[in-house]
């Protein structure tokens, strides 16, 4: 993002239903023109904050603003945004067309740039041909199309996605995952992404916020949250991660430290100020563990001995699952290197298992 | 052996057999007979009866008839879409009370009810001591033995049918179709116009035909609140029988109001057909 504007933010919003909470104190800066996703799981609020913006749910606190205005009050026909309904939403009783042509209409734009928009939209999805088909015969990745065809001809400020493609098999999603980013450079709507999926997230997004039970745990690039997630949770979330817990035994310069993790002593980064005896998290992603077949602890090196109890071929990569003992369980993901004579080890196989020092993520433990 | 269930169906369809087609078939068989003021119908077997269905005097009370009904019915439409749509809006528990509360009345007898509006519309009715009362006017309005009368006691007596068909229609209507109008800027009046009409026009049509066909045979209601000219079809035919005692006549005038009827619900069938293709490939219009 080279200019940064607010377009849309969320001062201090809390949100109610029936007696419980389901956003405290929440805030939110949405860049103008970025590809913005909500990350989380299912039930923590994602499309409670989509309909805030929309204007389908009231704050009971706190303000939303677009473009610097207020737009508390302002009901959802007159919010410069559209959405994208999790159900698509289309209208039964009207083909693709109409359908498309709808919101234009509702806004008295004239019948032939009604006319003209519908085909540019219908061009953007790839569904030119569809015009008189009704929704009812129209495949789930069409609909899907159909639904964005109809929020985008709008030409709104922002774009609201809930959870678009997961309705959508896998090969599909992946195709409309880069037909909706492609889409958002083209036409330099902001994108409001909402999905549980984070390899969706990772992919698409400019700027990913994460969030659990109603509350936003980190926002950031999406390598800035798979390198440096900022606690356990978000680390769990994107992707899998193997943890170590440790203790600092003592600083060795600025943001190194030497962290004893059970009886192994490892020099690890970490740009938290940590002290002597801080308990710690060292997580390092499956593929960034390096994976060893040696029989015995080589000298001078320090690692960990483990035991492969499970392994799978996926195409790629070859993934295991090392026992490290005393009930430590890891797991590694490998390119797959044919000319490699040690790789394809068997199961129960002895392995040594180490990193490069410095891909590990580490963070204090009372951080979750 | 005979299992509960074929028991059930045989008993329902020799209850439909011997109540329904029995009655309707001797009716028809009425209706081709010749009148006798001793025997009722006798032979021969004549067409005299359906040839006076289409005297002048019978299309008038044919198109006065159409003319009441048609009025009651749109009243009860204007007064149950926003009844139905304001139900919908409540948890179906709710609802299910509310529906309970309102159909409540409609346990009492309807001639029952037809003579309470008498007294609620009567010179010292009910509306006419509060009018005066309040000094609104000074003298008792004349409501009774009026269309206006009848018209009053069509609604009330078949509003709750043109409410349940809606509601049901409301129920389908997802919510999120609304949110989609609204996020794509329509006013509330464009919604009305172009999602909540269309969606449920099965439950408007069918609303419609559930209060506008029985409303023309309601003739207790003429005969109770109406005025000389105030006649339904129903009056007819229950002269007829009860009066001029023209059996064959009444008979045949019966089964003229049944086929109009069935051309009526064929018309429903149609249209019905038609709103669920639109917006399919045969529609042109945008
Ligand atoms: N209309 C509502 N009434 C009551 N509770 C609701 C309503 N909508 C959502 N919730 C609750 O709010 C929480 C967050 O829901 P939601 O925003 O839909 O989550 P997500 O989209 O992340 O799955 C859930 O616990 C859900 O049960
Ligand atoms: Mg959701």
């Amino acid at each position: 993002m080279s200019d940064k504007s607010v377009l849309l933010a969320f001062n201090n919003v809390s949100k109610r239903f029936d007696s419980s909470d389901i956003l405290v104190d929440f805030n939110l800066d949405i860049y103008d023109g970025e590809f913005f996703t909500i990350l989380g799981p299912s039930g923590c609020g994602k499309t409670t904050v989509l309909r805030l913006i929309a204007g389908f749910e009231r704050t009971n606190d706190g303000v939303i603003t677009i473009d610097g205005k207020a737009v508390n009050d302002i009901p959802a026909e007159q919010r410069p945004v559209n959405t994208v309904f999790q159900s698509y939403a289309l209208f039964p009783h009207m083909n693709v067309e109409q359908n498309i042509a709808f919101g234009l209409k509702m806004t008295g734009v004239p019948k032939a740039e009604i006319q003209q928009r519908v085909t540019e939209a219908l061009e953007l999805v790839k569904l030119s041909g569809f015009e008189k088909r009704s929704p009812s015969q129209l495949s789930g990745g069409q609909k899907q199309r159909v639904a964005i065809a109809r929020a985008v001809v709008m030409r709104p400020r922002l774009l609201l996605l809930d959870e678009s493609l997961s309705a959508l098999d896998h090969k599909l999603r992946q195709q409309m995952q880069m037909e909706l980013k492609q889409m958002q450079r083209r036409l330099g709507i902001t994108f409001v992404y909402v999905t549980h999926d984070q390899e969706e997230a990772l992919s698409m997004s400019d700027r990913i916020l994460v969030m659990n039970n109603g509350q936003a745990q980190q926002i950031g690039t999406p390598r800035e949250i798979y390198e440096q997630p900022s606690n356990l949770f978000i680390a769990r979330f994107i992707g899998e991660i193997n943890v170590f817990d440790g203790t600092v035994i003592e600083k060795v310069n600025e943001f190194s430290y030497l962290v004893d993790i059970g009886g192994v002593s490892k020099k690890v980064r970490c740009d938290q100020r940590l002290q002597e005896n801080d308990p710690v998290h060292v997580m390092v992603r499956p593929e960034d563990l390096r994976i060893e077949y040696l029989e015995d602890k080589p000298q001078g090196r320090s690692g960990f001995m483990g035991i492969v109890v499970e392994r799978s071929y996926t195409g790629q990569t070859l993934d295991s699952l090392i026992d490290l003992g005393e009930g430590r369980m890891i797991q590694s993901s490998e390119f797959f290197n044919e000319d490699d004579p040690d790789f394809d080890y068997s199961i129960r196989q002895k392995v040594w298992v180490d990193w490069v020092e410095g891909w590990e993520h580490v963070i204090k433990k009372s951080a979750i | 052996m005979l299992s509960f269930r074929r028991l059930v169906i045989i008993l329902t369809l020799s209850w439909m057999a011997i109540m329904v087609v029995v009655p309707h078939f001797l009716v028809l068989l009425t209706s081709f007979f010749t009148p006798d003021s001793q025997h009722l119908a006798v032979w021969p077997l004549t067409l005299d009866g359906y040839s006076k269905v289409f005297q002048a005097i019978y299309i008038d009370v044919f198109l006065s008839s159409l003319w009441l009904s048609a009025i009651a019915t749109l009243i009860c439409l204007l007064l149950g879409f926003p009844f139905a749509f304001i139900l919908s809006k409540f948890s179906p528990t709710t609802r299910n009370i509310l529906l309970v509360v309102m159909m409540l009345p409609f346990w009492t007898n309807s001639l029952i009810r037809t003579y309470a509006i008498k007294i609620i519309l009567g010179k010292k009715g009910l509306i006419n001591t509060g009018l005066l009362g309040a000094g609104i006017i000074d003298e008792p309005l004349n409501m009774l033995y009026t269309d206006f009368a009848v018209i009053f006691g069509l609604v009330y007596i078949l509003l709750p049918f043109m409410v349940l068909p809606l509601i049901s229609s409301f129920e389908k209507l997802s919510s999120e179709l609304i949110e989609a109008a609204k996020d794509l800027r329509a006013s509330a009046w464009q919604r009305l116009r172009y999602i909540y009409i269309p969606l449920t026009s099965p439950g408007i049509v069918a609303g419609c035909l559930i209060v506008f066909l029985p409303a023309m045979g309601m003739f207790y209601v003429a005969d109770i609140l109406g005025g000389a000219t105030s006649l339904l079809l129903g009056n007819v035919i229950k002269n007829q029988f009860l009066v001029v005692r023209d059996w064959p006549f009444g008979s045949a005038f019966s089964v003229s109001l049944i086929i109009i009827m069935g051309l009526m619900l064929l018309l429903y069938y149609k249209a019905n057909r038609y709103v669920q293709r639109q917006g399919g490939l045969d529609d042109e219009s945008l």
